[in-house]
């Protein structure tokens, strides 16, 4: 049974978003997702600064099984990217929803979020 | 669609937490929780893989030894004394390889262990090749497989089984003891030192648990996986397959060339192509940088191509390795195509890892 915390916003690709006091949206994959990669070893994040535009490539995650691709949720600028992820790419599977989050960004539109998924929505969809 | 089948071992796997899989049509365990710990467990303690989804088939009567003579490309009549073991190709008549498997020396003639995916085509092939000849083969489904593997493996068998203590620490290397329904044999598919054992398939889960309790962990087909690679041993339908011969598979030296006059099938053709040329080569393949090579990626070496067989992280190593298929005259370096970035990687001679640590240069 995958835990998806209630607060969280979620795309069907198993990004999960959540939106901070300043505005700003920390974006990282669902424990759905870590289980189905396996073990992580290597986690390619986007640069800071980079515009993206909503399901563009933001970077990758290589596990022992496979390559994935991580997508922005949203359109936006990427503030920040977790360094500490880049060096311990285990933390997005023994914590998904904290230490291993992937990077921060500024939505281009901050209704975005309106239109994503809540997490029963989330949940029904992948049968949990 | 038939369901997968189920191993004698199966329950003890759920038991024991595994993420079960589908496997060349059988549920077998991916993992029990994370396939790296479980490739480090083996690396420096024990740990035990359910392999009893391979097939173990015992050939009887007058013709098995010029039979298998025939069938296989090593030659039986290396197999000096009772559980001494061979590792071989048996190959077609284009000497592509149709699968690769061990072969015992038994009391009453030979015993095989073929791969799973491989089963039904192996059995059709050898029920084909056996015209003619005094042969019965017998398929052991009564059998369950466990391999135990690791540089505490064997001291943690003994412990559950201390009658046999001094005959399993006293067998070599490709060497097997039967004893009763059961037969040990110290081979693996790791790199590690360690045993094979095949035991009757209702006393397996005892044997099992068991083990579990002398402190053999449960390791998964993903840790198989990764650890085989690190030993630089080939994958049946990965690294080689009927279209592959075993001159470009690392395989030459399972070929029993003398004595001249033995007439193993696949033989005119390897010799056809051994005297034309090898055009490609089986090399083991380094990067040190980020990203993982995998199966499928093109090899570019001086304008020519060659392909990734297998490829992984290493856990041990704690950067990518693969195995690959290139040109013969590359040499030691080569660049593969990673997700559109052409990346340089090493050329190096395998295995990359050998008891725990690394081997290649």
């Amino acid at each position: 049974m995958s835990n998806i915390p209630a607060e969280l916003k979620y795309v069907s690709s198993h990004e999960w978003l959540r939106l901070e006091a300043d505005g700003s949206v920390t974006v990282g994959i669902t424990e759905h997702a870590q289980e189905l990669l396996g073990d992580i070893v290597f986690v390619e994040l986007p640069a800071v600064g980079a515009n993206l535009a909503a399901d563009e490539q933001a970077g990758v995650v290589e596990s022992v099984k496979a390559a994935s691709d991580v997508y922005a949720p949203i359109a936006g600028e990427i503030l920040e990217v977790n360094a500490e992820l880049e060096a311990n790419p285990e933390l997005a599977n023994s914590e998904p929803y904290a230490a291993g989050w992937f990077f921060k960004i500024k939505p281009a539109n901050a209704a975005d979020l309106d239109g994503l998924l809540d997490a029963a929505t989330y949940a029904a969809e992948i049968g949990a | 669609m038939t369901a997968p089948k189920r191993t004698p071992l199966f329950d003890a796997h759920v038991a024991s937490g595994a993420k079960m899989v589908d496997f060349a049509g059988w549920e077998m365990p991916i993992h029990y929780g994370s396939q790296l710990k479980e490739h480090e467990i083996v690396r420096s303690d024990a740990g035990m893989f359910d392999v009893s989804h391979m097939t173990v088939v015992d050939i009887s009567g007058s013709d098995a030894k010029v039979w298998l003579q025939k069938l296989i490309a090593n030659d039986v009549a290396k197999l000096g004394f009772e559980g001494k073991a061979l590792y071989s190709g048996m190959l077609n008549d284009d000497g592509g390889v149709v699968d690769d498997l061990i072969v015992y020396l038994t009391a009453t003639g030979y015993r095989m262990v073929i791969n799973a995916g491989t089963t039904e085509k192996d059995l059709a092939w050898m029920d084909k090749q056996s015209a003619g000849f005094d042969v019965t083969l017998t398929v052991r489904r009564d059998l369950a497989m466990l391999a135990v593997q690791g540089p505490k493996a064997i001291e943690k068998v003994c412990a559950v089984k201390p009658a046999l203590a001094d005959a399993i620490q006293a067998l070599k290397v490709f060497q097997g003891l039967p004893s009763g329904d059961w037969f040990y044999a110290r081979t693996g598919y790791t790199g590690e030192d360690g045993l094979e054992i095949m035991i009757p398939a209702d006393q397996a889960i005892t044997f099992f648990n068991e083990l579990k309790a002398a402190g053999v962990a449960p390791i998964g087909l993903g840790a198989r996986d990764t650890l085989r690679l690190e030993a630089g041993m080939n994958l049946y339908g990965h690294d080689m397959d009927e279209t592959v011969s075993p001159l470009q598979a690392g395989m030459g030296w399972t070929i029993a060339w003398n004595p001249e006059e033995r007439d193993f099938i696949g033989r005119k053709a390897l010799a056809a192509q051994k005297a034309a040329g090898v055009p490609m080569k089986q090399v083991g393949l380094v990067l040190e940088g980020r990203g993982v090579l995998r199966e499928g990626q093109k090899v570019v070496v001086d304008g020519q191509e060659g392909i990734i067989t297998s490829g992984t992280f290493s856990p041990t190593l704690k950067h990518s390795i693969a195995i690959a298929r290139v040109p013969a005259a590359t040499g030691a370096t080569a660049q593969v195509d990673l997700r559109g970035t052409l990346t340089e990687v090493r050329v190096v001679k395998m295995p990359f890892v050998r008891n725990g640590k690394k081997v290649f240069e």
